[in-house]
């Protein structure tokens, strides 16, 4: 038997270790199911795993050295937070270890002055002004409602934490669509390779620092996602069905709309968390605290 | 200080007596930590007169620069105060007696802490950066020694403020600071410095004009003058000391700076680097917050204590987003201030426990991290010959010291495991559990995010590698490389000991005020720890890399690069490509939010006054 204390750690090992796997399986079925919505046959499943095998075969070419730093920072803080996370940390803590990352990300753009991943950097910043508020009121609004910051306690209350916070899990799946850099928020970089600002935030960096980034983004896939498990954690088996399907329509919306400007991007990101957010917990909060 | 005349007679002065501030903080530090509450009576009545008497001298002063510079304004302001002082000192001060005079517990060593070492740091680093200026600014007249006298005067006033129980001598050395940083901000004797030093001055004395009405009201309360004592004050229920609080706690933020008076620090920016430092970082400022923050359990749970708050709120949000449309180095930097000091207020004004505490927390992290970034951003000046962040491109390649440590700095201000961002999470704990407190936690979500884009897209522009620059930083005095390790560090250490800090300083005060006190939880704090170890280790990657990297040009579209940032346009013409950050003035221009922020504080404040009328009837 496994002592109590241990089991923290065992759960962020496995996370570090599976999540990759995890990320890259929802990654080979996003594109499968995508090429699918546009009447394509689509890549094998495993596809991701072999681009990412053959971008570390590939050598290390960069503009600056320090791009190495901030790429191997913006993955090992992503995988930080995403553990942290999983080890039933505190949720505000996992979203400070989060934003981190993600400006390593920002900067190691920045860092090799060009044009088209100066524009990505900036746009990435845009994109995480844009959610994080979102994301601190979904922590917010998961204390209001089990009185714990601690995703342990949160996932064990045996509350189901949906029916008390609609709101903000709508507000959530619409910030999930920008960090999933899904259209029709994926203004700092795509999917997709054929547009005006290349491939944005990502255009210099080429070889292993790009397998890097992309395991990153497979450590987030898995991380975002368990937020969406932990709505619905009183039922695993209500869960996973709303993984997938809060899975499937951000992949229905990355198919159906065209990317909007920043601008309409950050006020709707904004506006929709300080609506349906904010009054989700107003509500909450006046039933907890005004009404006794 | 006055009396040194030569350059290396001043250097020595100061140096020496910046060493000896910072050891007597120290000391105090190590002899008072343990002891809670100490009060001192000394005999207040000679003290009292020269008070009084410089006070007179100084408004006399006020007046005749007033006048020689037309400021109505601030003429009518000194003389209404100078009225009110004199009404108080003939018609009460003789039925007064306050015994104590003097007291010392942890959280004014915290403020002499502040004052003493970054304040005497700061000191040192401005006998190199004057010298710089007068090469620079020939056509500024050369008052150095006046100047060095009036920053030490200046640091000294904050002792006295931070020391003393009878609200008289922290008035008195409430306007000293008034009139210091009028005569430093106005150095240069430019007409831009001249008008924003008065504009600063109106400002304070307005807040002194306030204070001096508390003051008239305590001693019509209590012709004893026994309620004239801080402590006895603050013990003495809300019934009483609710008007008093709100006055003073008005005057904290005209000294703080909170909209609608954020214009006065906005305009010091005209003053050498040094005072910008010193008034955001360790002086000024930090007295208004300090004030109100000493205030915060009579306002904690009434409805004047959630305006203040709610003041400090709407500033803490809208200074964040203004800044980013800021591309002026020291102004980002001022929005930053005048945010963070709104936040320190949202948090004192609603007032429990753990917001006190989450309070002075922010309150030590912001001096550091923010003194440093004002030394390095006036080294930068100087040798790049320009504020503005657009042309701080590719600092990390010319001045790679200096760019590190900024980079510290800025991370100091929002990244995770540092100082401001372990306030800022405290601050949510702490709000959830408070009255009303999800309108902070908006407050704190939207205005911190705005936090994150101004810091990081400077960040960003400072580490853009430019090649072909030459390295410009080694012309650097000793005593500024000193000065800006110490505060670096200063910087890391303080994260690394905070809990330390927390527990015999910050708890025990809480404690003692509250009955009960808070602190993170200790499985974060080793979270952290290990985070900022990590975020110390990962630089060590580059020397990992060093080997099999190749390099290559960055993309663009294509186009052969010729060099730095040049690529072959079409018919043999080598273009050069420039790049700009993002400062969207459409929704964060600083017109129109300045407008919103000064309509919105004032109509809270005329609020908080109305209601405080009604109390007084």
């Amino acid at each position: 038997m496994i002592p109590e204390y241990l089991m923290p750690f065992i759960k962020a090992f496995l996370y570090i270790l599976l999540a990759p796997v995890v990320g890259g399986l929802i990654a080979g079925i996003d594109r499968r199911v995508t090429a699918r919505m546009q009447g394509r046959v689509g890549p094998p499943l495993l596809q991701p795993f072999y681009d990412l095998a053959k971008l570390f075969e590939k050598e290390n070419l960069v503009v600056t050295a320090s791009q190495n730093f901030f790429v191997l920072s913006y993955l090992v803080f992503m995988a930080v937070a995403g553990a942290l996370f999983f080890s039933g940390g505190d949720m505000l803590l996992v979203i400070f270890a989060f934003t981190l990352s993600h400006i390593f990300l920002v900067l190691g753009a920045y860092a090799s002055y060009s044009p088209y991943s100066h524009v990505g950097a900036e746009r990435e910043l845009l994109q995480i002004i844009s959610y994080e508020p979102m994301i601190i009121l979904t922590a917010v609004g998961m204390y209001m409602v089990t009185r714990s910051f601690f995703v342990s306690t949160i996932v064990t209350s045996n509350i189901p934490i949906i029916l008390y916070l609609p709101g903000v899990f709508i507000g959530y799946l619409i910030v999930l669509t920008i960090k999933l850099r899904k259209s029709p928020f994926d203004l700092s970089t795509s999917h997709h390779a054929h547009q005006e600002l290349v491939k944005g935030v990502t255009t210099d960096f080429g070889g292993p620092n790009l397998g890097k980034i992309e395991i990153a983004h497979w450590y987030e896939y898995v991380f975002l996602l368990g937020v969406v498990w932990l709505f619905f954690a009183w039922n695993p088996l209500i869960a996973i069905v709303a993984i997938i399907i809060a899975y499937f329509i951000e992949i229905l919306i990355d198919n159906t709309f065209a990317r909007v400007k920043w601008q309409l991007m950050l006020r709707s990101a904004w506006i929709i968390a300080g609506t349906l957010g904010l009054v989700n917990l107003g509500v909450l909060y006046y039933l907890r605290m005004v009404v006794p | 200080m006055l009396v040194g005349r030569k350059d290396s007679e001043r250097k020595a002065i100061v140096q020496i007596s910046a060493v000896a501030i910072g050891i007597v903080s120290l000391l105090v530090l190590i002899f008072g930590y343990d002891k809670g509450t100490l009060i001192f009576s000394v005999n207040p009545e000679p003290v009292s007169q020269i008070m009084f008497f410089i006070e007179l001298v100084l408004a006399g002063y006020i007046l005749y620069l007033g006048i020689r510079h037309r400021k109505l304004l601030t003429v009518f302001l000194i003389l209404f105060q100078a009225c009110l002082l004199l009404y108080f000192e003939l018609g009460f001060s003789r039925n007064l007696h306050i015994g104590n005079n003097l007291f010392l517990d942890q959280f004014s060593l915290i403020m002499a802490l502040i004052a003493g070492i970054i304040g005497s740091l700061i000191c040192v680093y401005a006998v190199g950066y004057m010298e710089t200026y007068h090469d620079h600014h020939k056509e500024i007249r050369d008052r150095r020694s006046l100047f060095f006298g009036i920053l030490f005067i200046f640091i000294s006033a904050m002792f006295g403020l931070v020391f003393s129980n009878n609200l008289l001598w922290v008035f008195f050395f409430w306007e000293i600071t008034t009139i210091c940083s009028f005569l430093l901000i106005g150095y240069s004797q430019s007409e831009e410095a001249t008008n924003n030093s008065f504009l600063a001055l109106s400002m304070n004395l307005l807040g002194g004009v306030a204070f001096m009405a508390a003051l008239i009201y305590l001693a019509i309360v209590d012709p004893t003058g026994q309620l004239l004592g801080l402590n006895y004050l603050l013990s003495s229920g809300k019934a009483v000391a609710l008007v008093p609080a709100v006055l003073i706690c008005f005057a904290g933020i005209t000294k703080a700076a909170l909209m609608p008076f954020s214009s006065w620090l906005v305009g010091a920016m005209v003053a050498p680097t040094p005072v910008s430092a010193l008034l955001h970082s360790s002086t000024m400022v930090k007295a208004g917050v300090y004030i109100i923050i000493r205030f915060a359990p009579v306002l904690s749970g009434t409805t004047e204590g959630l305006i203040i708050a709610l003041v400090g709120g709407t500033t803490f949000a809208l200074a964040s987003f203004i800044a980013i449309s800021q591309n002026n180095a020291k102004k980002v930097l001022a929005y930053s201030t005048i945010a963070n000091l709104g936040l320190i207020v949202a948090c004192a004004g609603v007032g429990t426990y753990n917001l006190m505490w989450v309070a002075i927390l922010l309150l030590i992290f912001h001096a550091i991290a923010k003194s440093l970034m004002f030394l390095c951003v006036g080294t930068v000046e100087h040798r790049i010959g320009s504020r503005n962040i657009e042309d701080m491109g590719g600092l990390i390649v010319r001045m790679p010291k200096i760019a590190i440590m900024m980079f510290i700095g800025m991370a100091g201000m929002f990244l995770a495991p540092f100082g401001m961002v372990i306030s800022k999470w405290a601050a949510i704990e702490a709000f959830i559990m408070a009255p009303v407190g999800l309108i902070f936690i908006a407050i704190l979500a939207f205005g911190g995010s705005a936090t994150v884009f101004f810091w990081s897209k400077w960040m960003g522009k400072i580490i853009s590698v430019m090649r072909d620059q030459p390295v410009i930083e080694d012309t650097i005095k000793k005593e500024k490389w000193a000065v800006l390790y110490i505060l670096t560090g200063l910087v890391v250490i303080v994260c690394l000991i905070f809990p330390l800090i927390s527990s015999i300083l910050i708890e025990p005060f809480v404690l003692n005020i509250y009955g009960q006190t808070t602190r993170l939880s200790q499985a974060n704090l080793s979270i952290m720890l290990m985070m900022l170890c990590l975020l110390m280790i990962m630089p060590l990657s580059l020397l990992f890399y060093r080997k099999g990297t190749k390099y290559a040009p960055p993309y663009m579209a294509g186009r052969p690069v010729e060099g730095h940032m040049r690529f072959a346009g079409s018919m043999g013409v080598s273009r050069e490509l420039e790049l700009s950050n993002y400062y969207m003035t459409s929704l964060f221009g600083e017109e129109r939010l300045f407008m919103v922020g000064t309509s919105l504080c004032w109509a809270l404040l005329l609020f908080a006054g109305i209601l405080l009328v009604g109390v007084i009837l």
